[in-house]
């Protein structure tokens, strides 16, 4: 008899493949929300498993905070050009002048609260019940607790004490209308499993996650991209550095990494000898306060 | 490389999140800004040291109470495997969410404290785990260090244990002293502390556990979640049937009905992503083409024509019922199994299970949160069914409010009738 054995990221894989189909086939109106970052290239890889040589039941969605590292929007808009799929585009900025709201100003402005604004008027304009994300539970002590299927409610705030029990396979998906669901297909995945199925995978990557030479700030001991968005101080020190980028958010919130990797090989083992989480190593939203992330998802945010 | 999925389980205060932590940093999975975190928090255990329990417990009130509310979900991985870790709560009133985690688990944990001996919460964990099918238990019996090692201590425990042991229906029970605290036993072994104790650390034996055979592999079931119809010049005929394999195998050329409708075709061909496979087995999610154009949608499985097939609208089930609101019998309900959900009338409620001694509570007229019962199910259409202790993944089903859409109870099929 023939061995019948899958390998750990086959496994991953058919389990984010079957949980994207049970989207397709509970929701009316399905969305995949897409940054240009890894893991939601990676939610793409995984939808055109799921439903090639058909097209995608669901649009990409970007919600574009006006902040982001240029080389991950070209990469946005090349992908849906060549997947053929249909890419929605919405702008923070457009909701801050529309609805006057305020930008958070000083050392650590960031849009990332705003985004959550943008977000939540885009589910209402398109009337998305579903919105697939790229969030993974080893990133963070809060995620570590969300369900796969997170009911949210119509203001988009998660509720840690009223999530549904999920058992086996089976996710219950029904939701009264103004209520979404956000779904996460690879929340058992983790930095280095994306990273080995990019690899397995040979998938292009937008080159900010490879090394390159970068004016950045250092501010509180992190390396932030140099960039007209930055909030700057007279005493800031510019240096150049060879770095990389471990996650692709806002250019205001997301630290870059010294590395000498310039292929995928160098970036998994510099992970495997990485003694810093991903969000630890780039993330200054986090740091804000210990729950930082439960606070920003209970308001609506990914 | 594998995947193993656990559940460690246990009273509160037991040491589960302690466990975990210990299981994480003694293998060196715990990042230097996560213990850095913890640190700062300034919360530290009797012995002066980091509390790990705070890598766990992720909530806000989690952390305020000190109790775990929600499972949480953990990950590390050594050079043999990849482990799924769900940090299920101990306490009586989250029991539903340790239902949760011990759905997809292959594997339980459960801890007792050496100083207590087995408990109401160790029998509970014991027997969901065992309702749920979980074939390989592992019994930790926990803070050894603080009755001085002693082997009589473990010895009585591990006997109590397998007193009330002979009524469950797990496959392979293992027994471990530990100090989740200390680390004896967990990564390392415990030859200075514990000599003797001959067996496997709790990490030696977790690596070793075989796995693969817990997926049936022989029972072909493949429920249709969607069908990929492209509509485009060059896949003009093209229809897909998108699903996962649940149990079984497929490969082009088999013969294969279509439930509930019983139309039979071949499978042209096995594909994912566009490429042709030679062959799909549990679980992969694959694309099946079939050689016939038969009318399938969503909620249709596609089985091999020589498997036994038992189609039904009445059976019997174990439900754990996961809501405020009592359940009784004539409750109408939502029923969700694989891709298809039907209505449900609960037509009769056999017996409650008495948690601590598996015995059956009869003439009950209501069951309430947390309980666990025996019930008669009748359904608004036909579904294709096994019973749960034949094939795990075509057993279960949820039950879900008409209203609220909560998800309200886990059933696992007993009998059918048919």
């Amino acid at each position: 008899m023939t061995k019948r054995y899958l390998d750990y990221l086959d496994q991953l894989e058919a389990e984010a493949i079957h949980i994207m189909r049970e989207v397709a086939g509970q929701f009316e109106k399905p969305a995949l929300l897409f940054s240009g970052g890894k893991d939601s290239i990676t939610l793409v890889r995984l939808a055109e498993k799921a439903f090639r040589p058909g097209k995608f039941p669901f649009p990409l969605v970007h919600i574009d905070t006006g902040h982001n590292f240029p080389e991950a929007i070209r990469y946005r808009d090349e992908l849906a050009e060549r997947l053929g799929e249909k890419l929605i585009v919405r702008n923070v900025e457009e909701t801050i002048k529309r609805k006057n709201l305020s930008e958070p100003k000083g050392r650590y402005a960031s849009r990332n609260a705003l985004q959550t604004h943008t977000l939540l008027e885009t589910i209402e304009e398109f009337g998305f019940d579903a919105c697939i994300g790229g969030a993974r539970r080893d990133e963070e002590k809060a995620r570590a607790k969300e369900r796969i299927f997170s009911v949210r409610d119509e203001f988009g705030q998660w509720d840690p004490k009223r999530q549904r029990p999920e058992l086996w396979n089976i996710y219950n998906g029904r939701i009264t209308k103004g209520e979404n669901v956000r779904v996460f297909p690879i929340s058992n995945w983790t930095e280095l499993d994306v990273w080995n199925y990019i690899k397995r995978e040979g998938i292009a990557l937008p080159n900010i996650y490879y090394t390159h030479e970068r004016e950045c700030l250092v501010r509180d001991g992190k390396l932030m991209a140099w960039s007209d968005f930055i909030f700057q101080e007279p005493d800031d020190v510019v240096v150049t550095k060879q770095v990389r980028f471990r996650t692709v958010g806002d250019m205001t919130c997301t630290a870059a990494v010294e590395s000498i990797a310039h292929d995928i090989d160098g970036v998994i083992a510099e992970i495997l000898e990485s003694k810093i989480s991903e969000r630890g190593a780039t993330r200054i939203d986090d740091k804000l306060s210990e729950t930082a992330m439960e606070d920003r998802k209970k308001g609506g945010y990914f | 490389m594998d995947i193993l999925r656990f559940i460690t389980a246990g009273n509160v205060d037991d040491g589960k999140s302690t466990l975990i932590g210990r299981l994480l940093y003694d293998t060196k999975q715990i990042f230097a800004d996560q213990l850095e975190a913890i640190e700062s928090s300034g919360r530290v255990n009797e012995d002066g040291q980091v509390d790990l329990s705070l890598l766990t417990d992720g909530l806000k009130a989690e952390r305020e109470q000190g109790i775990t509310i929600d499972v949480a979900y953990k990950y590390f991985s050594t050079e043999r495997r990849k482990f799924i870790i769900a940090d299920a709560p101990g306490h009586i009133q989250y029991t539903r969410n340790m239902v949760t985690g011990a759905s997809n688990s292959n594997l339980s944990i459960i801890l007792v404290d050496a100083r207590k001996g087995v408990q109401e919460q160790t029998r509970r964990h014991s027997i969901i785990s065992s309702l749920l099918g979980i074939p390989h238990l592992v019994i930790c019996i926990n803070k050894m260090d603080l009755v001085g090692y002693d082997e009589q201590v473990y010895d009585q425990i591990v006997e109590d244990y397998k007193q009330f042991a002979r009524k469950l229906r797990a496959k392979e029970i293992t027994f471990i002293p530990v100090s989740a605290l200390k680390g004896d036993n967990i990564v390392e072994g415990s030859e200075l502390t514990m000599p003797w104790y001959q067996g496997p650390s709790l990490l030696e034996h977790l690596e070793q556990v075989p796995v693969s055979q817990d997926f049936n592999l022989e029972d072909a079931r493949f429920p249709v979640q969607y069908v990929i119809r492209p509509l485009t010049a060059e896949h003009h005929d093209y229809r897909g049937y998108a699903g996962k394999v649940i149990s079984g195998t497929y490969k082009a050329g088999d013969k294969v009905t279509v439930q509930p409708s019983g139309q039979s075709t071949t499978v042209k061909s096995v594909e994912l992503g566009g490429r042709l496979l030679e062959e799909a087995f549990a679980p992969m999610s694959v694309v099946l083409q079939l050689a016939d154009e038969v009318d399938i949608s969503r909620g249709d499985v596609i089985v091999k024509a020589a498997d036994n097939l038992e189609v039904a609208q009445e059976f019997e089930a174990e439900i754990c019922w996961m809501h405020n609101k009592a359940l009784k019998p004539g409750a109408k309900l939502l029923l969700r199994h694989n891709s298809t959900e039907t209505r449900c009338v609960v037509r009769h409620i056999d017996y409650k299970i008495d948690i601590n001694t598996l015995d059956h509570l009869e003439d009950v007229d209501q069951v309430q949160l947390n309980d666990i019962c025996r019930v008669q199910i009748k359904t608004a259409s036909p579904l294709l069914l096994d019973k749960y202790a034949d094939n795990r993944s075509n057993g279960g089903f949820i039950l879900v409010d008409e209203t609220s859409f909560a998800t309200v109870g886990a059933g696992m099929v007993a009998e059918i009738a048919y």
